[in-house]
């Protein structure tokens, strides 16, 4: 196994005791990069000079004794919706194609003071609009257990580069789950935390009552690690929770005796596929063994969901994405005849398809004689699914249901068709309706891919999640089995460096 | 047929807080282009609003003082619509939870009191200024004032005549001055003016169709550009025509309103809740505590004034119009000037002098104290009222005390008789025309003698001593 194919926490025990310096960590990800990026794809920038630098600066840190924190000298990417100062943040829009930021994300900053060393910014879907990572300007991200496949999205490209050893862990954002639907379809960890625990300045905004940034790893100790150092109020961003944040290391404890777990049947209707169920069903049955007790439970709005999002999340968008608009920053078209013909040129030749379409919808939901019908209908609804929920958690510590309907999808299978690629999300939609904590972790294989199983917990209960996961974890291995490409990887490393140890 | 207007205003006032109203910048008039601004206020991606609780604050006193409710629960939302100087592409503002609703003010007309009706006071951001004026091509964008705190005050549609919407304007910039959450310039677009304006026939309760007023930039245009419009729907009413809904430009040098030609009836603004801020609680507790800090507002000066100090209504409102006046005159009473001729020094002579000179109160050297010295003095007979006149000027002028100058110049007022009985006598025997005159019995005369013999002394006689002094000598009593 290379550097690149372990998680943070294996890694912090090699740096702190002096077995691989974090120069070396931060060359064994760029070599992997140079081997493999040509087929996965998952990054827009690799910011090299800076990871090297930023190694060094761990390494001396070490070296001069000052206290190593878990993820000192980690390399980490971060998807390219989160800004990042001096370095270019796209959203992966032609709009914002040269957009360099002269201030950081108060994640980034929590990140870089907590050590984590920058190795790019990730691909997604334009703005974070899409489930397969196919909508970027930069082309698509693919998925690193097939390359025929889709990541899934829209953070495709963290989660394709933390399945491929291309970064130890990663940020991506949520807004109707866009962190567990990749991380379902690369075999990595993916948690959405609870709305308003992680700041969201500096996070592009698609919808912002919805949008929430969360981690990818490897395993559920590194996804407890990068929570500690990202989650806590942030006076920059009134939305977020002054709830204090525990050490989330300490829920990771493989007991989960008298556990109450509920199983939404709404989430087991059709169009899950046979193979994610069968995988689903035997980690609840898994779940059940070690002592959690597993009950079937309702939760009757679900089938609403889908629809309020898609009302909602555009709406917020109309209006979030409005600032596109060439007059301060980002792209602007040429040959325009007035301003107004400029906002028209450069919003349509900034924007792609997808974007635009969504642009549209929430426009039309929220102009005048719709907005009752459409926007405020949807607000209604939302609270008749976070009811649903409240009602669950009166009875369950948490619910378990598939992450995603089915396994990754092939590259072009939905492109040409909105509404089957939106049914993708039919799983995670409504927990970021609900504002709730959830976690996708890996259960099993079907066709030779991952599949994700979701927790879901109340209101600031991510400890509840960390600790399923961590004892599901405990009794199988998904979690450490690595693509195939990794390993040719490996493989033709191992050739070239053959002849040298033959001597 | 008459018809009478209907006339309700919308007052945009900035919040002379220290940082805007979403952002740390500063909100201070002027400064280089693009100096007062940050990621935030410029609508870069990814930033996020943090309301300044000191606008809040501002906006319910503001509130408070104008007879509002303050909401208990109220919320920002967005206003969305294009225009290069709005860097978000929307404007953070109010829609249909407004800060402050259902207040008044009271206005004096030559009819007697009129209460102006005050739908809503909602708090708002300002956007920034496009520059197009010596820009060869293009135009330039100063994004200093995007951000700063703004409130709309809009007013029900009470007002019935050009000169009440200037009383009103005049009422409403007066409460915010004494408020102090404004300085309340028009002409540095720190107060600003729309109308809403339509005619009916006199005595109907039904309105008639509305045009929107823009481009007011004084409290004489506004009265102008609603006389110019009131006659100009009257004259397309009365020739059968219909008033069309829409907005119109007032053009100042020409004195008309046109217009605008602008897409702005149809716009939609698609309001709705801003997901990036909280809605806002606003507790009793919190009410009381702005309540308790409002100063004294002007009604409550007034009716003090009037009731008090028994000063006339006109004087008393003269006076409370002018913040810096009024205080003033409260600080020279408080050093123990009689109420009222300290009204009448600053009425008259103090008025008279900083008109003059073009002055404000705060940019002549005198201190109430003075005046209040100056009164005494008076009083106390150490000086004739003609003598004070120059006296208040010299204190103006070097903000040296009254006693001083008195002393200096030896302007001390003769209260010695023998002294004056000499300089009296001089004056009979150098004008013996009018002598002779009065002991014709025209007794007027005297008023000239009395002229004379001031003048001999350079004004420093005591009048009345001088007049008895006179009539005794004439009437031979001596
Ligand atoms: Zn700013």
């Amino acid at each position: 196994m290379s550097l690149c194919d372990l998680t943070a926490h294996e890694l912090h025990k090699l740096f702190s005791s002096g077995e691989a310096s974090a120069t070396e960590i931060a060359e064994a990800h760029l070599e992997r990069i140079e081997a493999i990026e040509q087929e996965v794809r998952a990054y827009v920038t690799v910011t090299r000079d800076r990871l090297l630098e930023a190694a060094a600066a761990a390494d001396k840190a070490r070296q001069s004794g000052e206290v190593i924190g878990p993820l000192t000298g980690i390399p980490m990417a971060i998807k390219d919706n989160i800004v990042t100062q001096g370095v270019k943040t796209t959203c992966a829009s032609r709009i914002l194609e040269n957009f360099i930021p002269p201030y950081n994300a108060t994640v980034v900053d929590r990140l870089y003071n907590a050590g984590g060393c920058l190795v790019g910014k990730a691909n997604m879907d334009e703005f974070a609009m899409g489930s397969s990572c196919e909508h970027s300007h930069f082309g698509p991200t693919h998925n690193p257990w097939d390359t025929g496949r889709v990541p899934g999205g829209s953070s495709g490209g963290s989660a394709a580069a933390v399945a491929a050893g291309e970064a130890v862990f990663a940020l991506g954002s949520d807004t109707g789950g866009s962190i567990r639907q990749p991380a379902s379809f690369c075999g990595v960890v993916g948690m959405k935390p609870t709305y308003g625990r992680v700041s969201r300045y500096g996070l592009v905004a698609f919808a912002s009552s919805l949008d929430q940034i969360g981690p990818f790893t490897r395993d559920i100790t590194d996804c407890a690690l990068v929570l500690n150092a990202i989650c806590g109020h942030d006076p920059r961003d009134t939305t977020s929770a002054s709830e204090p944040v525990p050490d989330f290391t300490e829920s990771l404890v493989p007991d989960i005796c008298g556990m109450r777990l509920g199983v939404p049947r709404e989430y087991f209707e059709e169009g899950l596929s046979k193979g994610v169920r069968e995988a689903v069903n035997s980690a609840i049955e898994l779940l059940a063994e070690m002592g959690a007790t597993v009950e079937e439970c309702s939760l009757p709005h679900t089938r609403y969901a889908l629809s309020t999002y898609y009302l909602i999340a555009p709406a917020e968008a109309s209006s979030n994405l409005a600032r596109y608009d060439g007059v301060r920053y980002g792209y602007r078209a040429s040959g325009a005849r007035d301003f107004v013909d400029m906002y028209k040129k450069t919003r349509y030749e900034g924007f792609g398809p997808e974007v635009r379409r969504r642009i549209m919808l929430g426009t039309y939901a929220l102009s005048a004689g719709y907005y009752d019908a459409y926007y405020l209908k949807a607000l209604k609804v939302r609270t008749l699914i976070c009811k649903d929920f409240d009602n669950a958690f009166d009875k369950f510590d948490a619910l378990v249901t598939p992450t995603a309907p089915t396994v990754a999808f092939s590259l072009g299978e939905k492109a040409a068709d909105p509404l089957s690629m939106y049914l993708s999300d039919i799983c995670t939609i409504p927990v970021n309706l609900a504002g709730l904590p959830a976690l996708s972790v890996t259960c099993g294989f079907n066709e030779g891919m991952p599949v994700g199983l979701q927790l879901i917990g109340p209101h600031f209960a991510e400890g509840t999640l960390l600790r399923l996961g961590y004892a599901l974890e405990q009794s199988t291995d998904f979690h450490r089995r690595r693509p195939p490409l990794t390993k040719t990887q490996e493989w033709d490393r191992n050739m070239e460096e053959a002849p040298d140890n033959a001597v | 047929m008459r018809y009478e207007m209907v006339v309700g205003l919308e007052v945009h006032i900035e919040l002379s807080t220290e940082s805007k109203m979403f952002c740390d910048c500063s909100a201070k008039f002027g400064g280089e282009a693009n100096t007062h601004v940050c990621p935030v206020c410029l609508g870069m991606p990814g930033v996020l609003p943090v309301p300044n609780k000191k606008a809040i604050d501002y906006a319910m006193r503001a509130s408070l003082a104008l007879n509002c409710q303050i909401a208990p629960f109220t919320k920002f939302d967005r206003k969305n619509y294009h225009y290069p100087d709005m860097p978000k592409d929307y404007q953070i503002s109010q829609y249909d939870k407004p800060i402050g609703s259902n207040g008044y003010v009271v206005i004096r007309t030559d009819k007697g009191d009129r209460r102006i009706g005050i739908r809503r006071l909602h708090m708002e951001e300002d956007t920034g200024k496009s520059l197009h004026e010596g820009v060869a091509a293009g135009s330039l964008l100063d994004f200093n004032r995007a951000g700063v705190p703004l409130i709309e005050i809009v007013s029900e549609p009470d007002i019935r005549t050009a000169e009440e919407a200037r009383l009103y304007l005049q009422k409403i910039r007066t409460i915010m001055l004494y408020t102090g959450v404004s300085d309340v310039k028009m002409e540095e677009g720190s107060m600003r003016c729309d109308a809403n304006i339509s005619l009916r026939p006199e005595g109907s309760s039904e309105f008639g169709t509305l045009v929107e007023i823009k481009n007011m930039n004084s409290f004489r245009s506004v009265q102008r550009a609603l006389e110019y419009e009131a006659a100009r729907q009257q004259s397309v009413l009365e020739s059968g025509g219909r008033i069309v809904r829409e907005t119109r430009h007032w053009d100042e040098g020409r004195g008309v309103t046109f217009s605008s030609r602008s897409k702005e009836e149809a716009h939609d603004y698609r309001y709705f809740p801003d997901p990036d801020l909280v809605p806002l609680e606003i507790n009793q507790e919190w009410v009381d505590e702005v309540r308790r800090a409002l100063p004294e507002l002007p009604d409550q000066r007034f009716r003090r004034y009037v009731e008090e100090y028994n000063l006339p209504a006109y004087d008393a409102r003269v006076l409370v119009e002018d913040l810096a006046l009024a205080g003033f005159f409260d600080e020279a009473v408080a050093a123990g000037a009689n109420p009222k001729a300290a009204s009448n020094w600053i009425m008259v002579d103090l008025q008279g002098l900083l008109k003059g000179e073009g002055k404000s109160i705060s940019e002549v050297k005198i201190k109430p104290s003075h005046l209040t010295q100056l009164i005494d003095l008076i009083e106390k007979a150490t000086i004739s009222g003609k003598i004070a006149k120059d006296v208040l000027v010299e204190v103006c002028f070097t903000g040296k005390d009254p006693e001083s100058v008195v002393k200096e110049k030896g302007l001390v007022q003769i209260t010695d008789e023998s002294a004056l009985i000499k300089a009296a006598e001089e004056v009979l025997a150098a004008n013996p025309g009018p002598v002779e005159d009065y002991r014709k019995g025209k007794k007027n005369a005297i008023g000239f003698l009395v002229g004379q013999l001031m003048k001999a002394t350079r004004g420093k006689a005591n009048p009345g001593l001088a007049n008895d002094i006179l009539r005794k000598l004439l009437d031979g009593s001596v």
